[in-house]
């Protein structure tokens, strides 16, 4: 067993507690009969002190025999744990040996190990051990061994994972080529790392074999009277539950803790041989403001004149708590009734997380921290979740990245969308039908009717991007927000799509923020471009400006990496370095470590927002520089 | 599966009998019984064949619908059967409904509160792995029964007798054997419902402006359905085991205390008979499982 997982068990002191309580259990099992002998073969105690409640004489009180409760408690520890031991060895050694061998040699072996524990999983644990006590009567260990192999699967099965898992890890994989025998890497490699998932499980079938025991002792049909056990005094505590309850708790209870105990170490066990995963974060519907107002400096004023539809100002996003790290800062830009606008930038730059902040549909501890939403007059950084719902697909709607994964597995396209539409209009269910299908024609998909009754997995990629562009426009929004939309998709049907949202962009005068890496993208649908990069706003302008005359050197790096541009012949240009993630952000000028024009004053102090043409904004202040060398 | 699952369970639990000392040939004569007779109704009973024959024409009059006769009572048990069915099933639907629904909601109450009902979630799972059913039912008794006088602590009222009657002999009961599950539910239906949550399907359908109700009822729950009833099967199994215990406990007339009572009796006929009947009771509700996943489920349904 390795150490390590002795030693993290044993940081927990929910473990040390449970393991100290079963020490001594076993302990009295031990003891017990040997201090007090006479306790086994006692058919009846004083009968004048029948069914006496707990007093200093009989602290836990008598039976209706007159016995002394506790001593019989005491010494009945020993038939029970006997029985749980029997139980519990003889599942580990099948369910181990059988897991092992599953797991480690695959094939018909694997499927034949599997199916006869599947098999045995399926069998009703009690009646088969009736069975064995209507051949065998008040025969314990042959209904305890037989017990043990009905519970072997669980164990079988931990283990055949367990070993799947590691016998094609690098190590195990490295010394099979260099020849070494199976029981040898089996006993050296394996068996030490799966030791806490035994464990696990062999408390897990100690405390099944302690139920089972009980409940053929309650049945009467493994009591040697006058012998006590738990079971036993559970079961003399049940017939004499109208004449004195009391009777049934404490054997019960000796049952239960010792259940709890090892329920819990195997809890402790699991936790301590895998450090699991947290968790995903699911999405909040709650949302705080920790104060703070628009930065200073913010991009924003381009656009921001009262027609604009969305005015995006000074938004900050965090995640975690205190100490918090920036998402996004200080983020501007505005979008106005039928624009589209693109926010392009590489991964990790925070494009989403801008896109997905104007829905207020941010995962867990991420929250806006302070600038503004502005959509329509009404502060939507500010708004509750209630009023920011009659919002979302109303006004605002998303067209997600991954289209099939965006759509409910288990429901047909067209209830999705007939929903959705429900939510909106408040119509009756047949008239939603109707839309549903009229909107699917509008996304030009062919034969509405037969989409709509299929699911996302029958759908092509593309068809999968139609319906959920449907279901985008189902509240008839004002703004579309479009997170990578073709990203996932293949090129052809990338055009398509394209094609279909500026369609509709034209036709609907419906504004689009999309979010995209692709310049090609940008040119074909939208009017003006946000650049990111490493959480900020660093260019703004309208799409013809950026790409003649790109006014910061990211965006002019991204430009000339564009494979779009790019001859055959020719290398495509790269950008050395990556994008810093969140936290890591550099002093001063985000870019600064990647750009070639970096200079001594980038590195000093933030870079204010600069508008050295009309309408179009940077955060470089050595623009006139690239200009130059442009 | 199913099929094999009753056929190597009746042959396993025929061949455990086949082997006790003693046989239904000499139960049946009791000691008076001289070896002639001994011998010629070896014969009548066909004890006198190979196991495998044995077997097989068993095998061949069960399915008939024929499982024998009792030796101790010479009743059928058959018959024995079919009358103490309504009382099991009673039980296990019960519990299932009960211990279902209570379960569901408190799993779906705890993935979108958290908090407080989590930790009360955490305690009930607790109880409900440490209290074994029998000792429940007889806490159940000890309080309802004896001490507040509200409900019968034992026996069983037929449905055709008194529904009120029916359902107040099932209360207790069926409380014991759901106790357990409903813990067992209620956490499988907040993890899977917290995996759920957090998928991009629900999070477009926020997108979308959808009700939190429809979020969380409709299409998380559908989702999560279908991992909620994998577990309600399993648990379904251990339920029928229930059954018997707490059979005993409350002094119900169903097939757990008959087979009890046979195993007690050493009366195998009526063993053999049970053994099957709670086999082929586990397929079925095995395979109503598989079809409300394939209910839930599309992907199973078309490919």
């Amino acid at each position: 067993m390795s150490a390590g997982f002795l030693r993290r068990l044993l940081r927990r002191p929910v473990a040390i507690a449970c393991l100290v309580y079963l020490v001594l259990v076993v302990l009295v099992a031990i003891i017990a009969p040997i201090v007090l002998p006479n306790v086994a073969t006692q058919n009846a105690g004083n009968l004048l002190e029948v069914r006496l409640g707990p007093s200093l004489h009989h602290l836990l009180g008598t039976d209706d025999l007159g016995r002394d409760v506790l001593q019989r408690l005491l010494v009945g520890t020993r038939v029970t744990m006997l029985a749980v031991a029997e139980a519990t060895v003889v599942s580990l050694v099948i369910g181990v040996s059988f897991g092992l061998v599953a797991g480690f040699f695959g094939g018909w072996i694997d499927s034949v190990v599997t199916w006869l524990g599947d098999l045995t999983f399926s069998m009703p644990w009690i009646v088969v051990l009736l069975v064995v006590l209507a051949v065998f009567p008040q025969d314990l260990t042959a209904t305890m061994v037989v017990f043990g192999v009905l519970l072997s699967p669980g164990v079988m099965r931990v283990v055949r994972s367990a070993v799947l898992a590691i016998a094609n890890e690098l190590y195990v994989v490295a010394a099979r080529v260099s020849g070494l025998t199976r029981t040898y890497i089996i006993t050296r490699h394996v068996l030490p790392r799966i030791a806490g998932a035994i464990i696990v499980q062999a408390a897990l079938v100690a405390a099944g074999a302690l139920i089972g025991e009980s409940a053929l002792a309650v049945l009467n049909l493994i009591v040697v009277a006058p012998a006590p056990s738990w079971g036993g005094m559970i079961a003399d505590g049940v017939n004499q539950i109208v004449l004195d309850p009391w009777l049934i708790w404490p054997p019960g209870l000796a049952v239960i803790f010792t259940i709890l105990a090892l329920g819990l170490l195997s809890n402790a066990a699991r936790d301590a041989s895998s450090e699991r995963w947290s968790r995903p974060a699911h999405i909040v519907k709650r949302r705080t403001r920790r104060g703070g107002s628009a930065g200073q400096n913010g991009i924003g004023r381009l656009g921001s004149e009262s027609e604009a539809l969305l005015t995006v100002e000074g938004v900050t996003v965090t995640v975690g708590t205190p100490p918090t790290t920036n998402l996004i800062e200080d983020v501007g830009f505005a979008i106005h009734p039928g624009e589209a606008v693109a926010i392009v930038g590489e991964s990790g730059c925070g494009k989403s997380v801008t896109a997905m902040s104007i829905l207020g549909l941010l995962p867990g501890t991420v929250e806006i921290t302070s600038g503004h939403v502005v959509f329509d007059g009404l502060d939507l950084a500010a708004c509750g979740e209630n009023q920011l719902r009659q919002i979302r697909g109303s006004d605002i709607a998303l067209i997600p990245q991954e289209p099939i994964v965006s759509l409910d597995p288990v429901f047909r396209v067209g209830t999705q969308i007939a929903d959705v539409v429900r939510r909106h209009e408040h119509c009756s269910r047949r008239a939603a039908k109707r839309r549903a299908l009229e909107l699917l024609e509008r996304v030009r998909l062919p034969d509405p009717k037969r989409i709509a009754r299929r699911y996302p997995h029958e759908l092509s990629g593309g068809m999968a991007q139609r319906t959920a562009i449907a279901r985008a426009l189902a509240g008839s929004p004002r703004l579309l927000i479009a997170d990578e939309p073709t990203t996932a998709l293949d090129v052809t049907v990338q055009a398509e799509i394209l094609d279909l949202l500026r369609e509709i962009q034209t036709s609907q005068q419906m504004a689009i923020l999309l979010v995209t890496h692709d310049w090609g993208v940008v040119a074909d649908l939208c009017q003006r471009a946000v650049v990111m990069y490493a959480g900020q706003v660093i260019e703004h302008a309208d799409v013809s400006s950026v790409f003649r005359e790109p006014l910061h050197p990211y965006t002019a790096a991204l430009l000339a990496a564009d494979p779009h541009h790019a001859s055959e012949d020719e290398l495509l240009p790269t950008i050395p370095g990556s994008v810093p993630i969140p936290g890591r952000w550099p002093a001063g000028c985000h870019f600064h470590p990647r750009c070639q024009y970096a200079a001594a004053d980038c590195r000093k102090a933030a870079v204010p927002v600069i508008s050295p043409r009309n309408d179009h904004e940077t955060r470089c202040i050595h623009h006139e520089d690239l200009l130059a060398t442009a | 599966m199913g099929v094999v699952l009753i056929l190597v369970v009746s042959a396993i639990s025929f061949v455990l009998l086949a082997l006790t000392p003693g046989n239904a040939a000499q139960a049946l004569l009791g000691p008076q019984g001289t070896h002639q007779e001994y011998l010629a109704l070896r014969r009548q009973l066909g004890l006198n064949l190979p196991l495998y024959e044995q077997y097989w024409n068993w095998l061949r009059t069960a399915m008939a619908g024929n499982l024998g006769t009792s030796v101790i009572s010479g009743a059928s048990v058959g018959s024995q059967i079919s009358s103490r069915l309504p009382v099991t099933l009673s039980l296990v639907i019960g519990s299932l409904l009960v211990s279902a629904i209570i379960g569901t909601g408190l799993g779906v109450i705890s993935s979108v509160r958290r908090g407080v009902v989590d930790r009360v979630l955490d305690a009930i799972g607790l109880v409900g792995f440490a209290v074994p059913s029998f000792w429940a039912g007889a806490v159940l008794i000890a309080i309802f029964a004896v001490d507040l006088k509200w409900l019968p602590a034992t026996g069983y009222t037929p449905i055709s007798q008194s529904v009120s009657g029916w359902l107040e002999s099932l209360v207790l009961p069926v409380l014991a054997l759901s106790l357990g599950m409903i813990a067992v539910i209620a956490k499988q239906t907040r993890d899977t419902m917290l995996d759920v949550l957090a998928s991009e399907h629900i999070k477009a359908a926020w997108a979308s402006g959808l009700s939190p109700s429809t979020i969380y009822l409709k299409y998380g729950l559908k989702n999560a359905g279908m991992t909620v009833m994998t577990i309600t099967g399993v648990q379904a199994v251990g339920l029928l085991g229930g059954t018997v215990v707490v059979e005993a406990i409350f002094a119900m007339p169903g097939l757990g205390s008959l087979l009890v009572n046979a195993t007690a009796t050493h009366d195998l006929p009526v063993v053999q008979g049970v053994v099957v009947v709670f086999t082929a009771l586990i397929v079925a509700i095995n395979l109503l499982i598989d079809l409300t996943y394939a209910a839930l489920n599309p992907r199973v349904r078309t490919v």
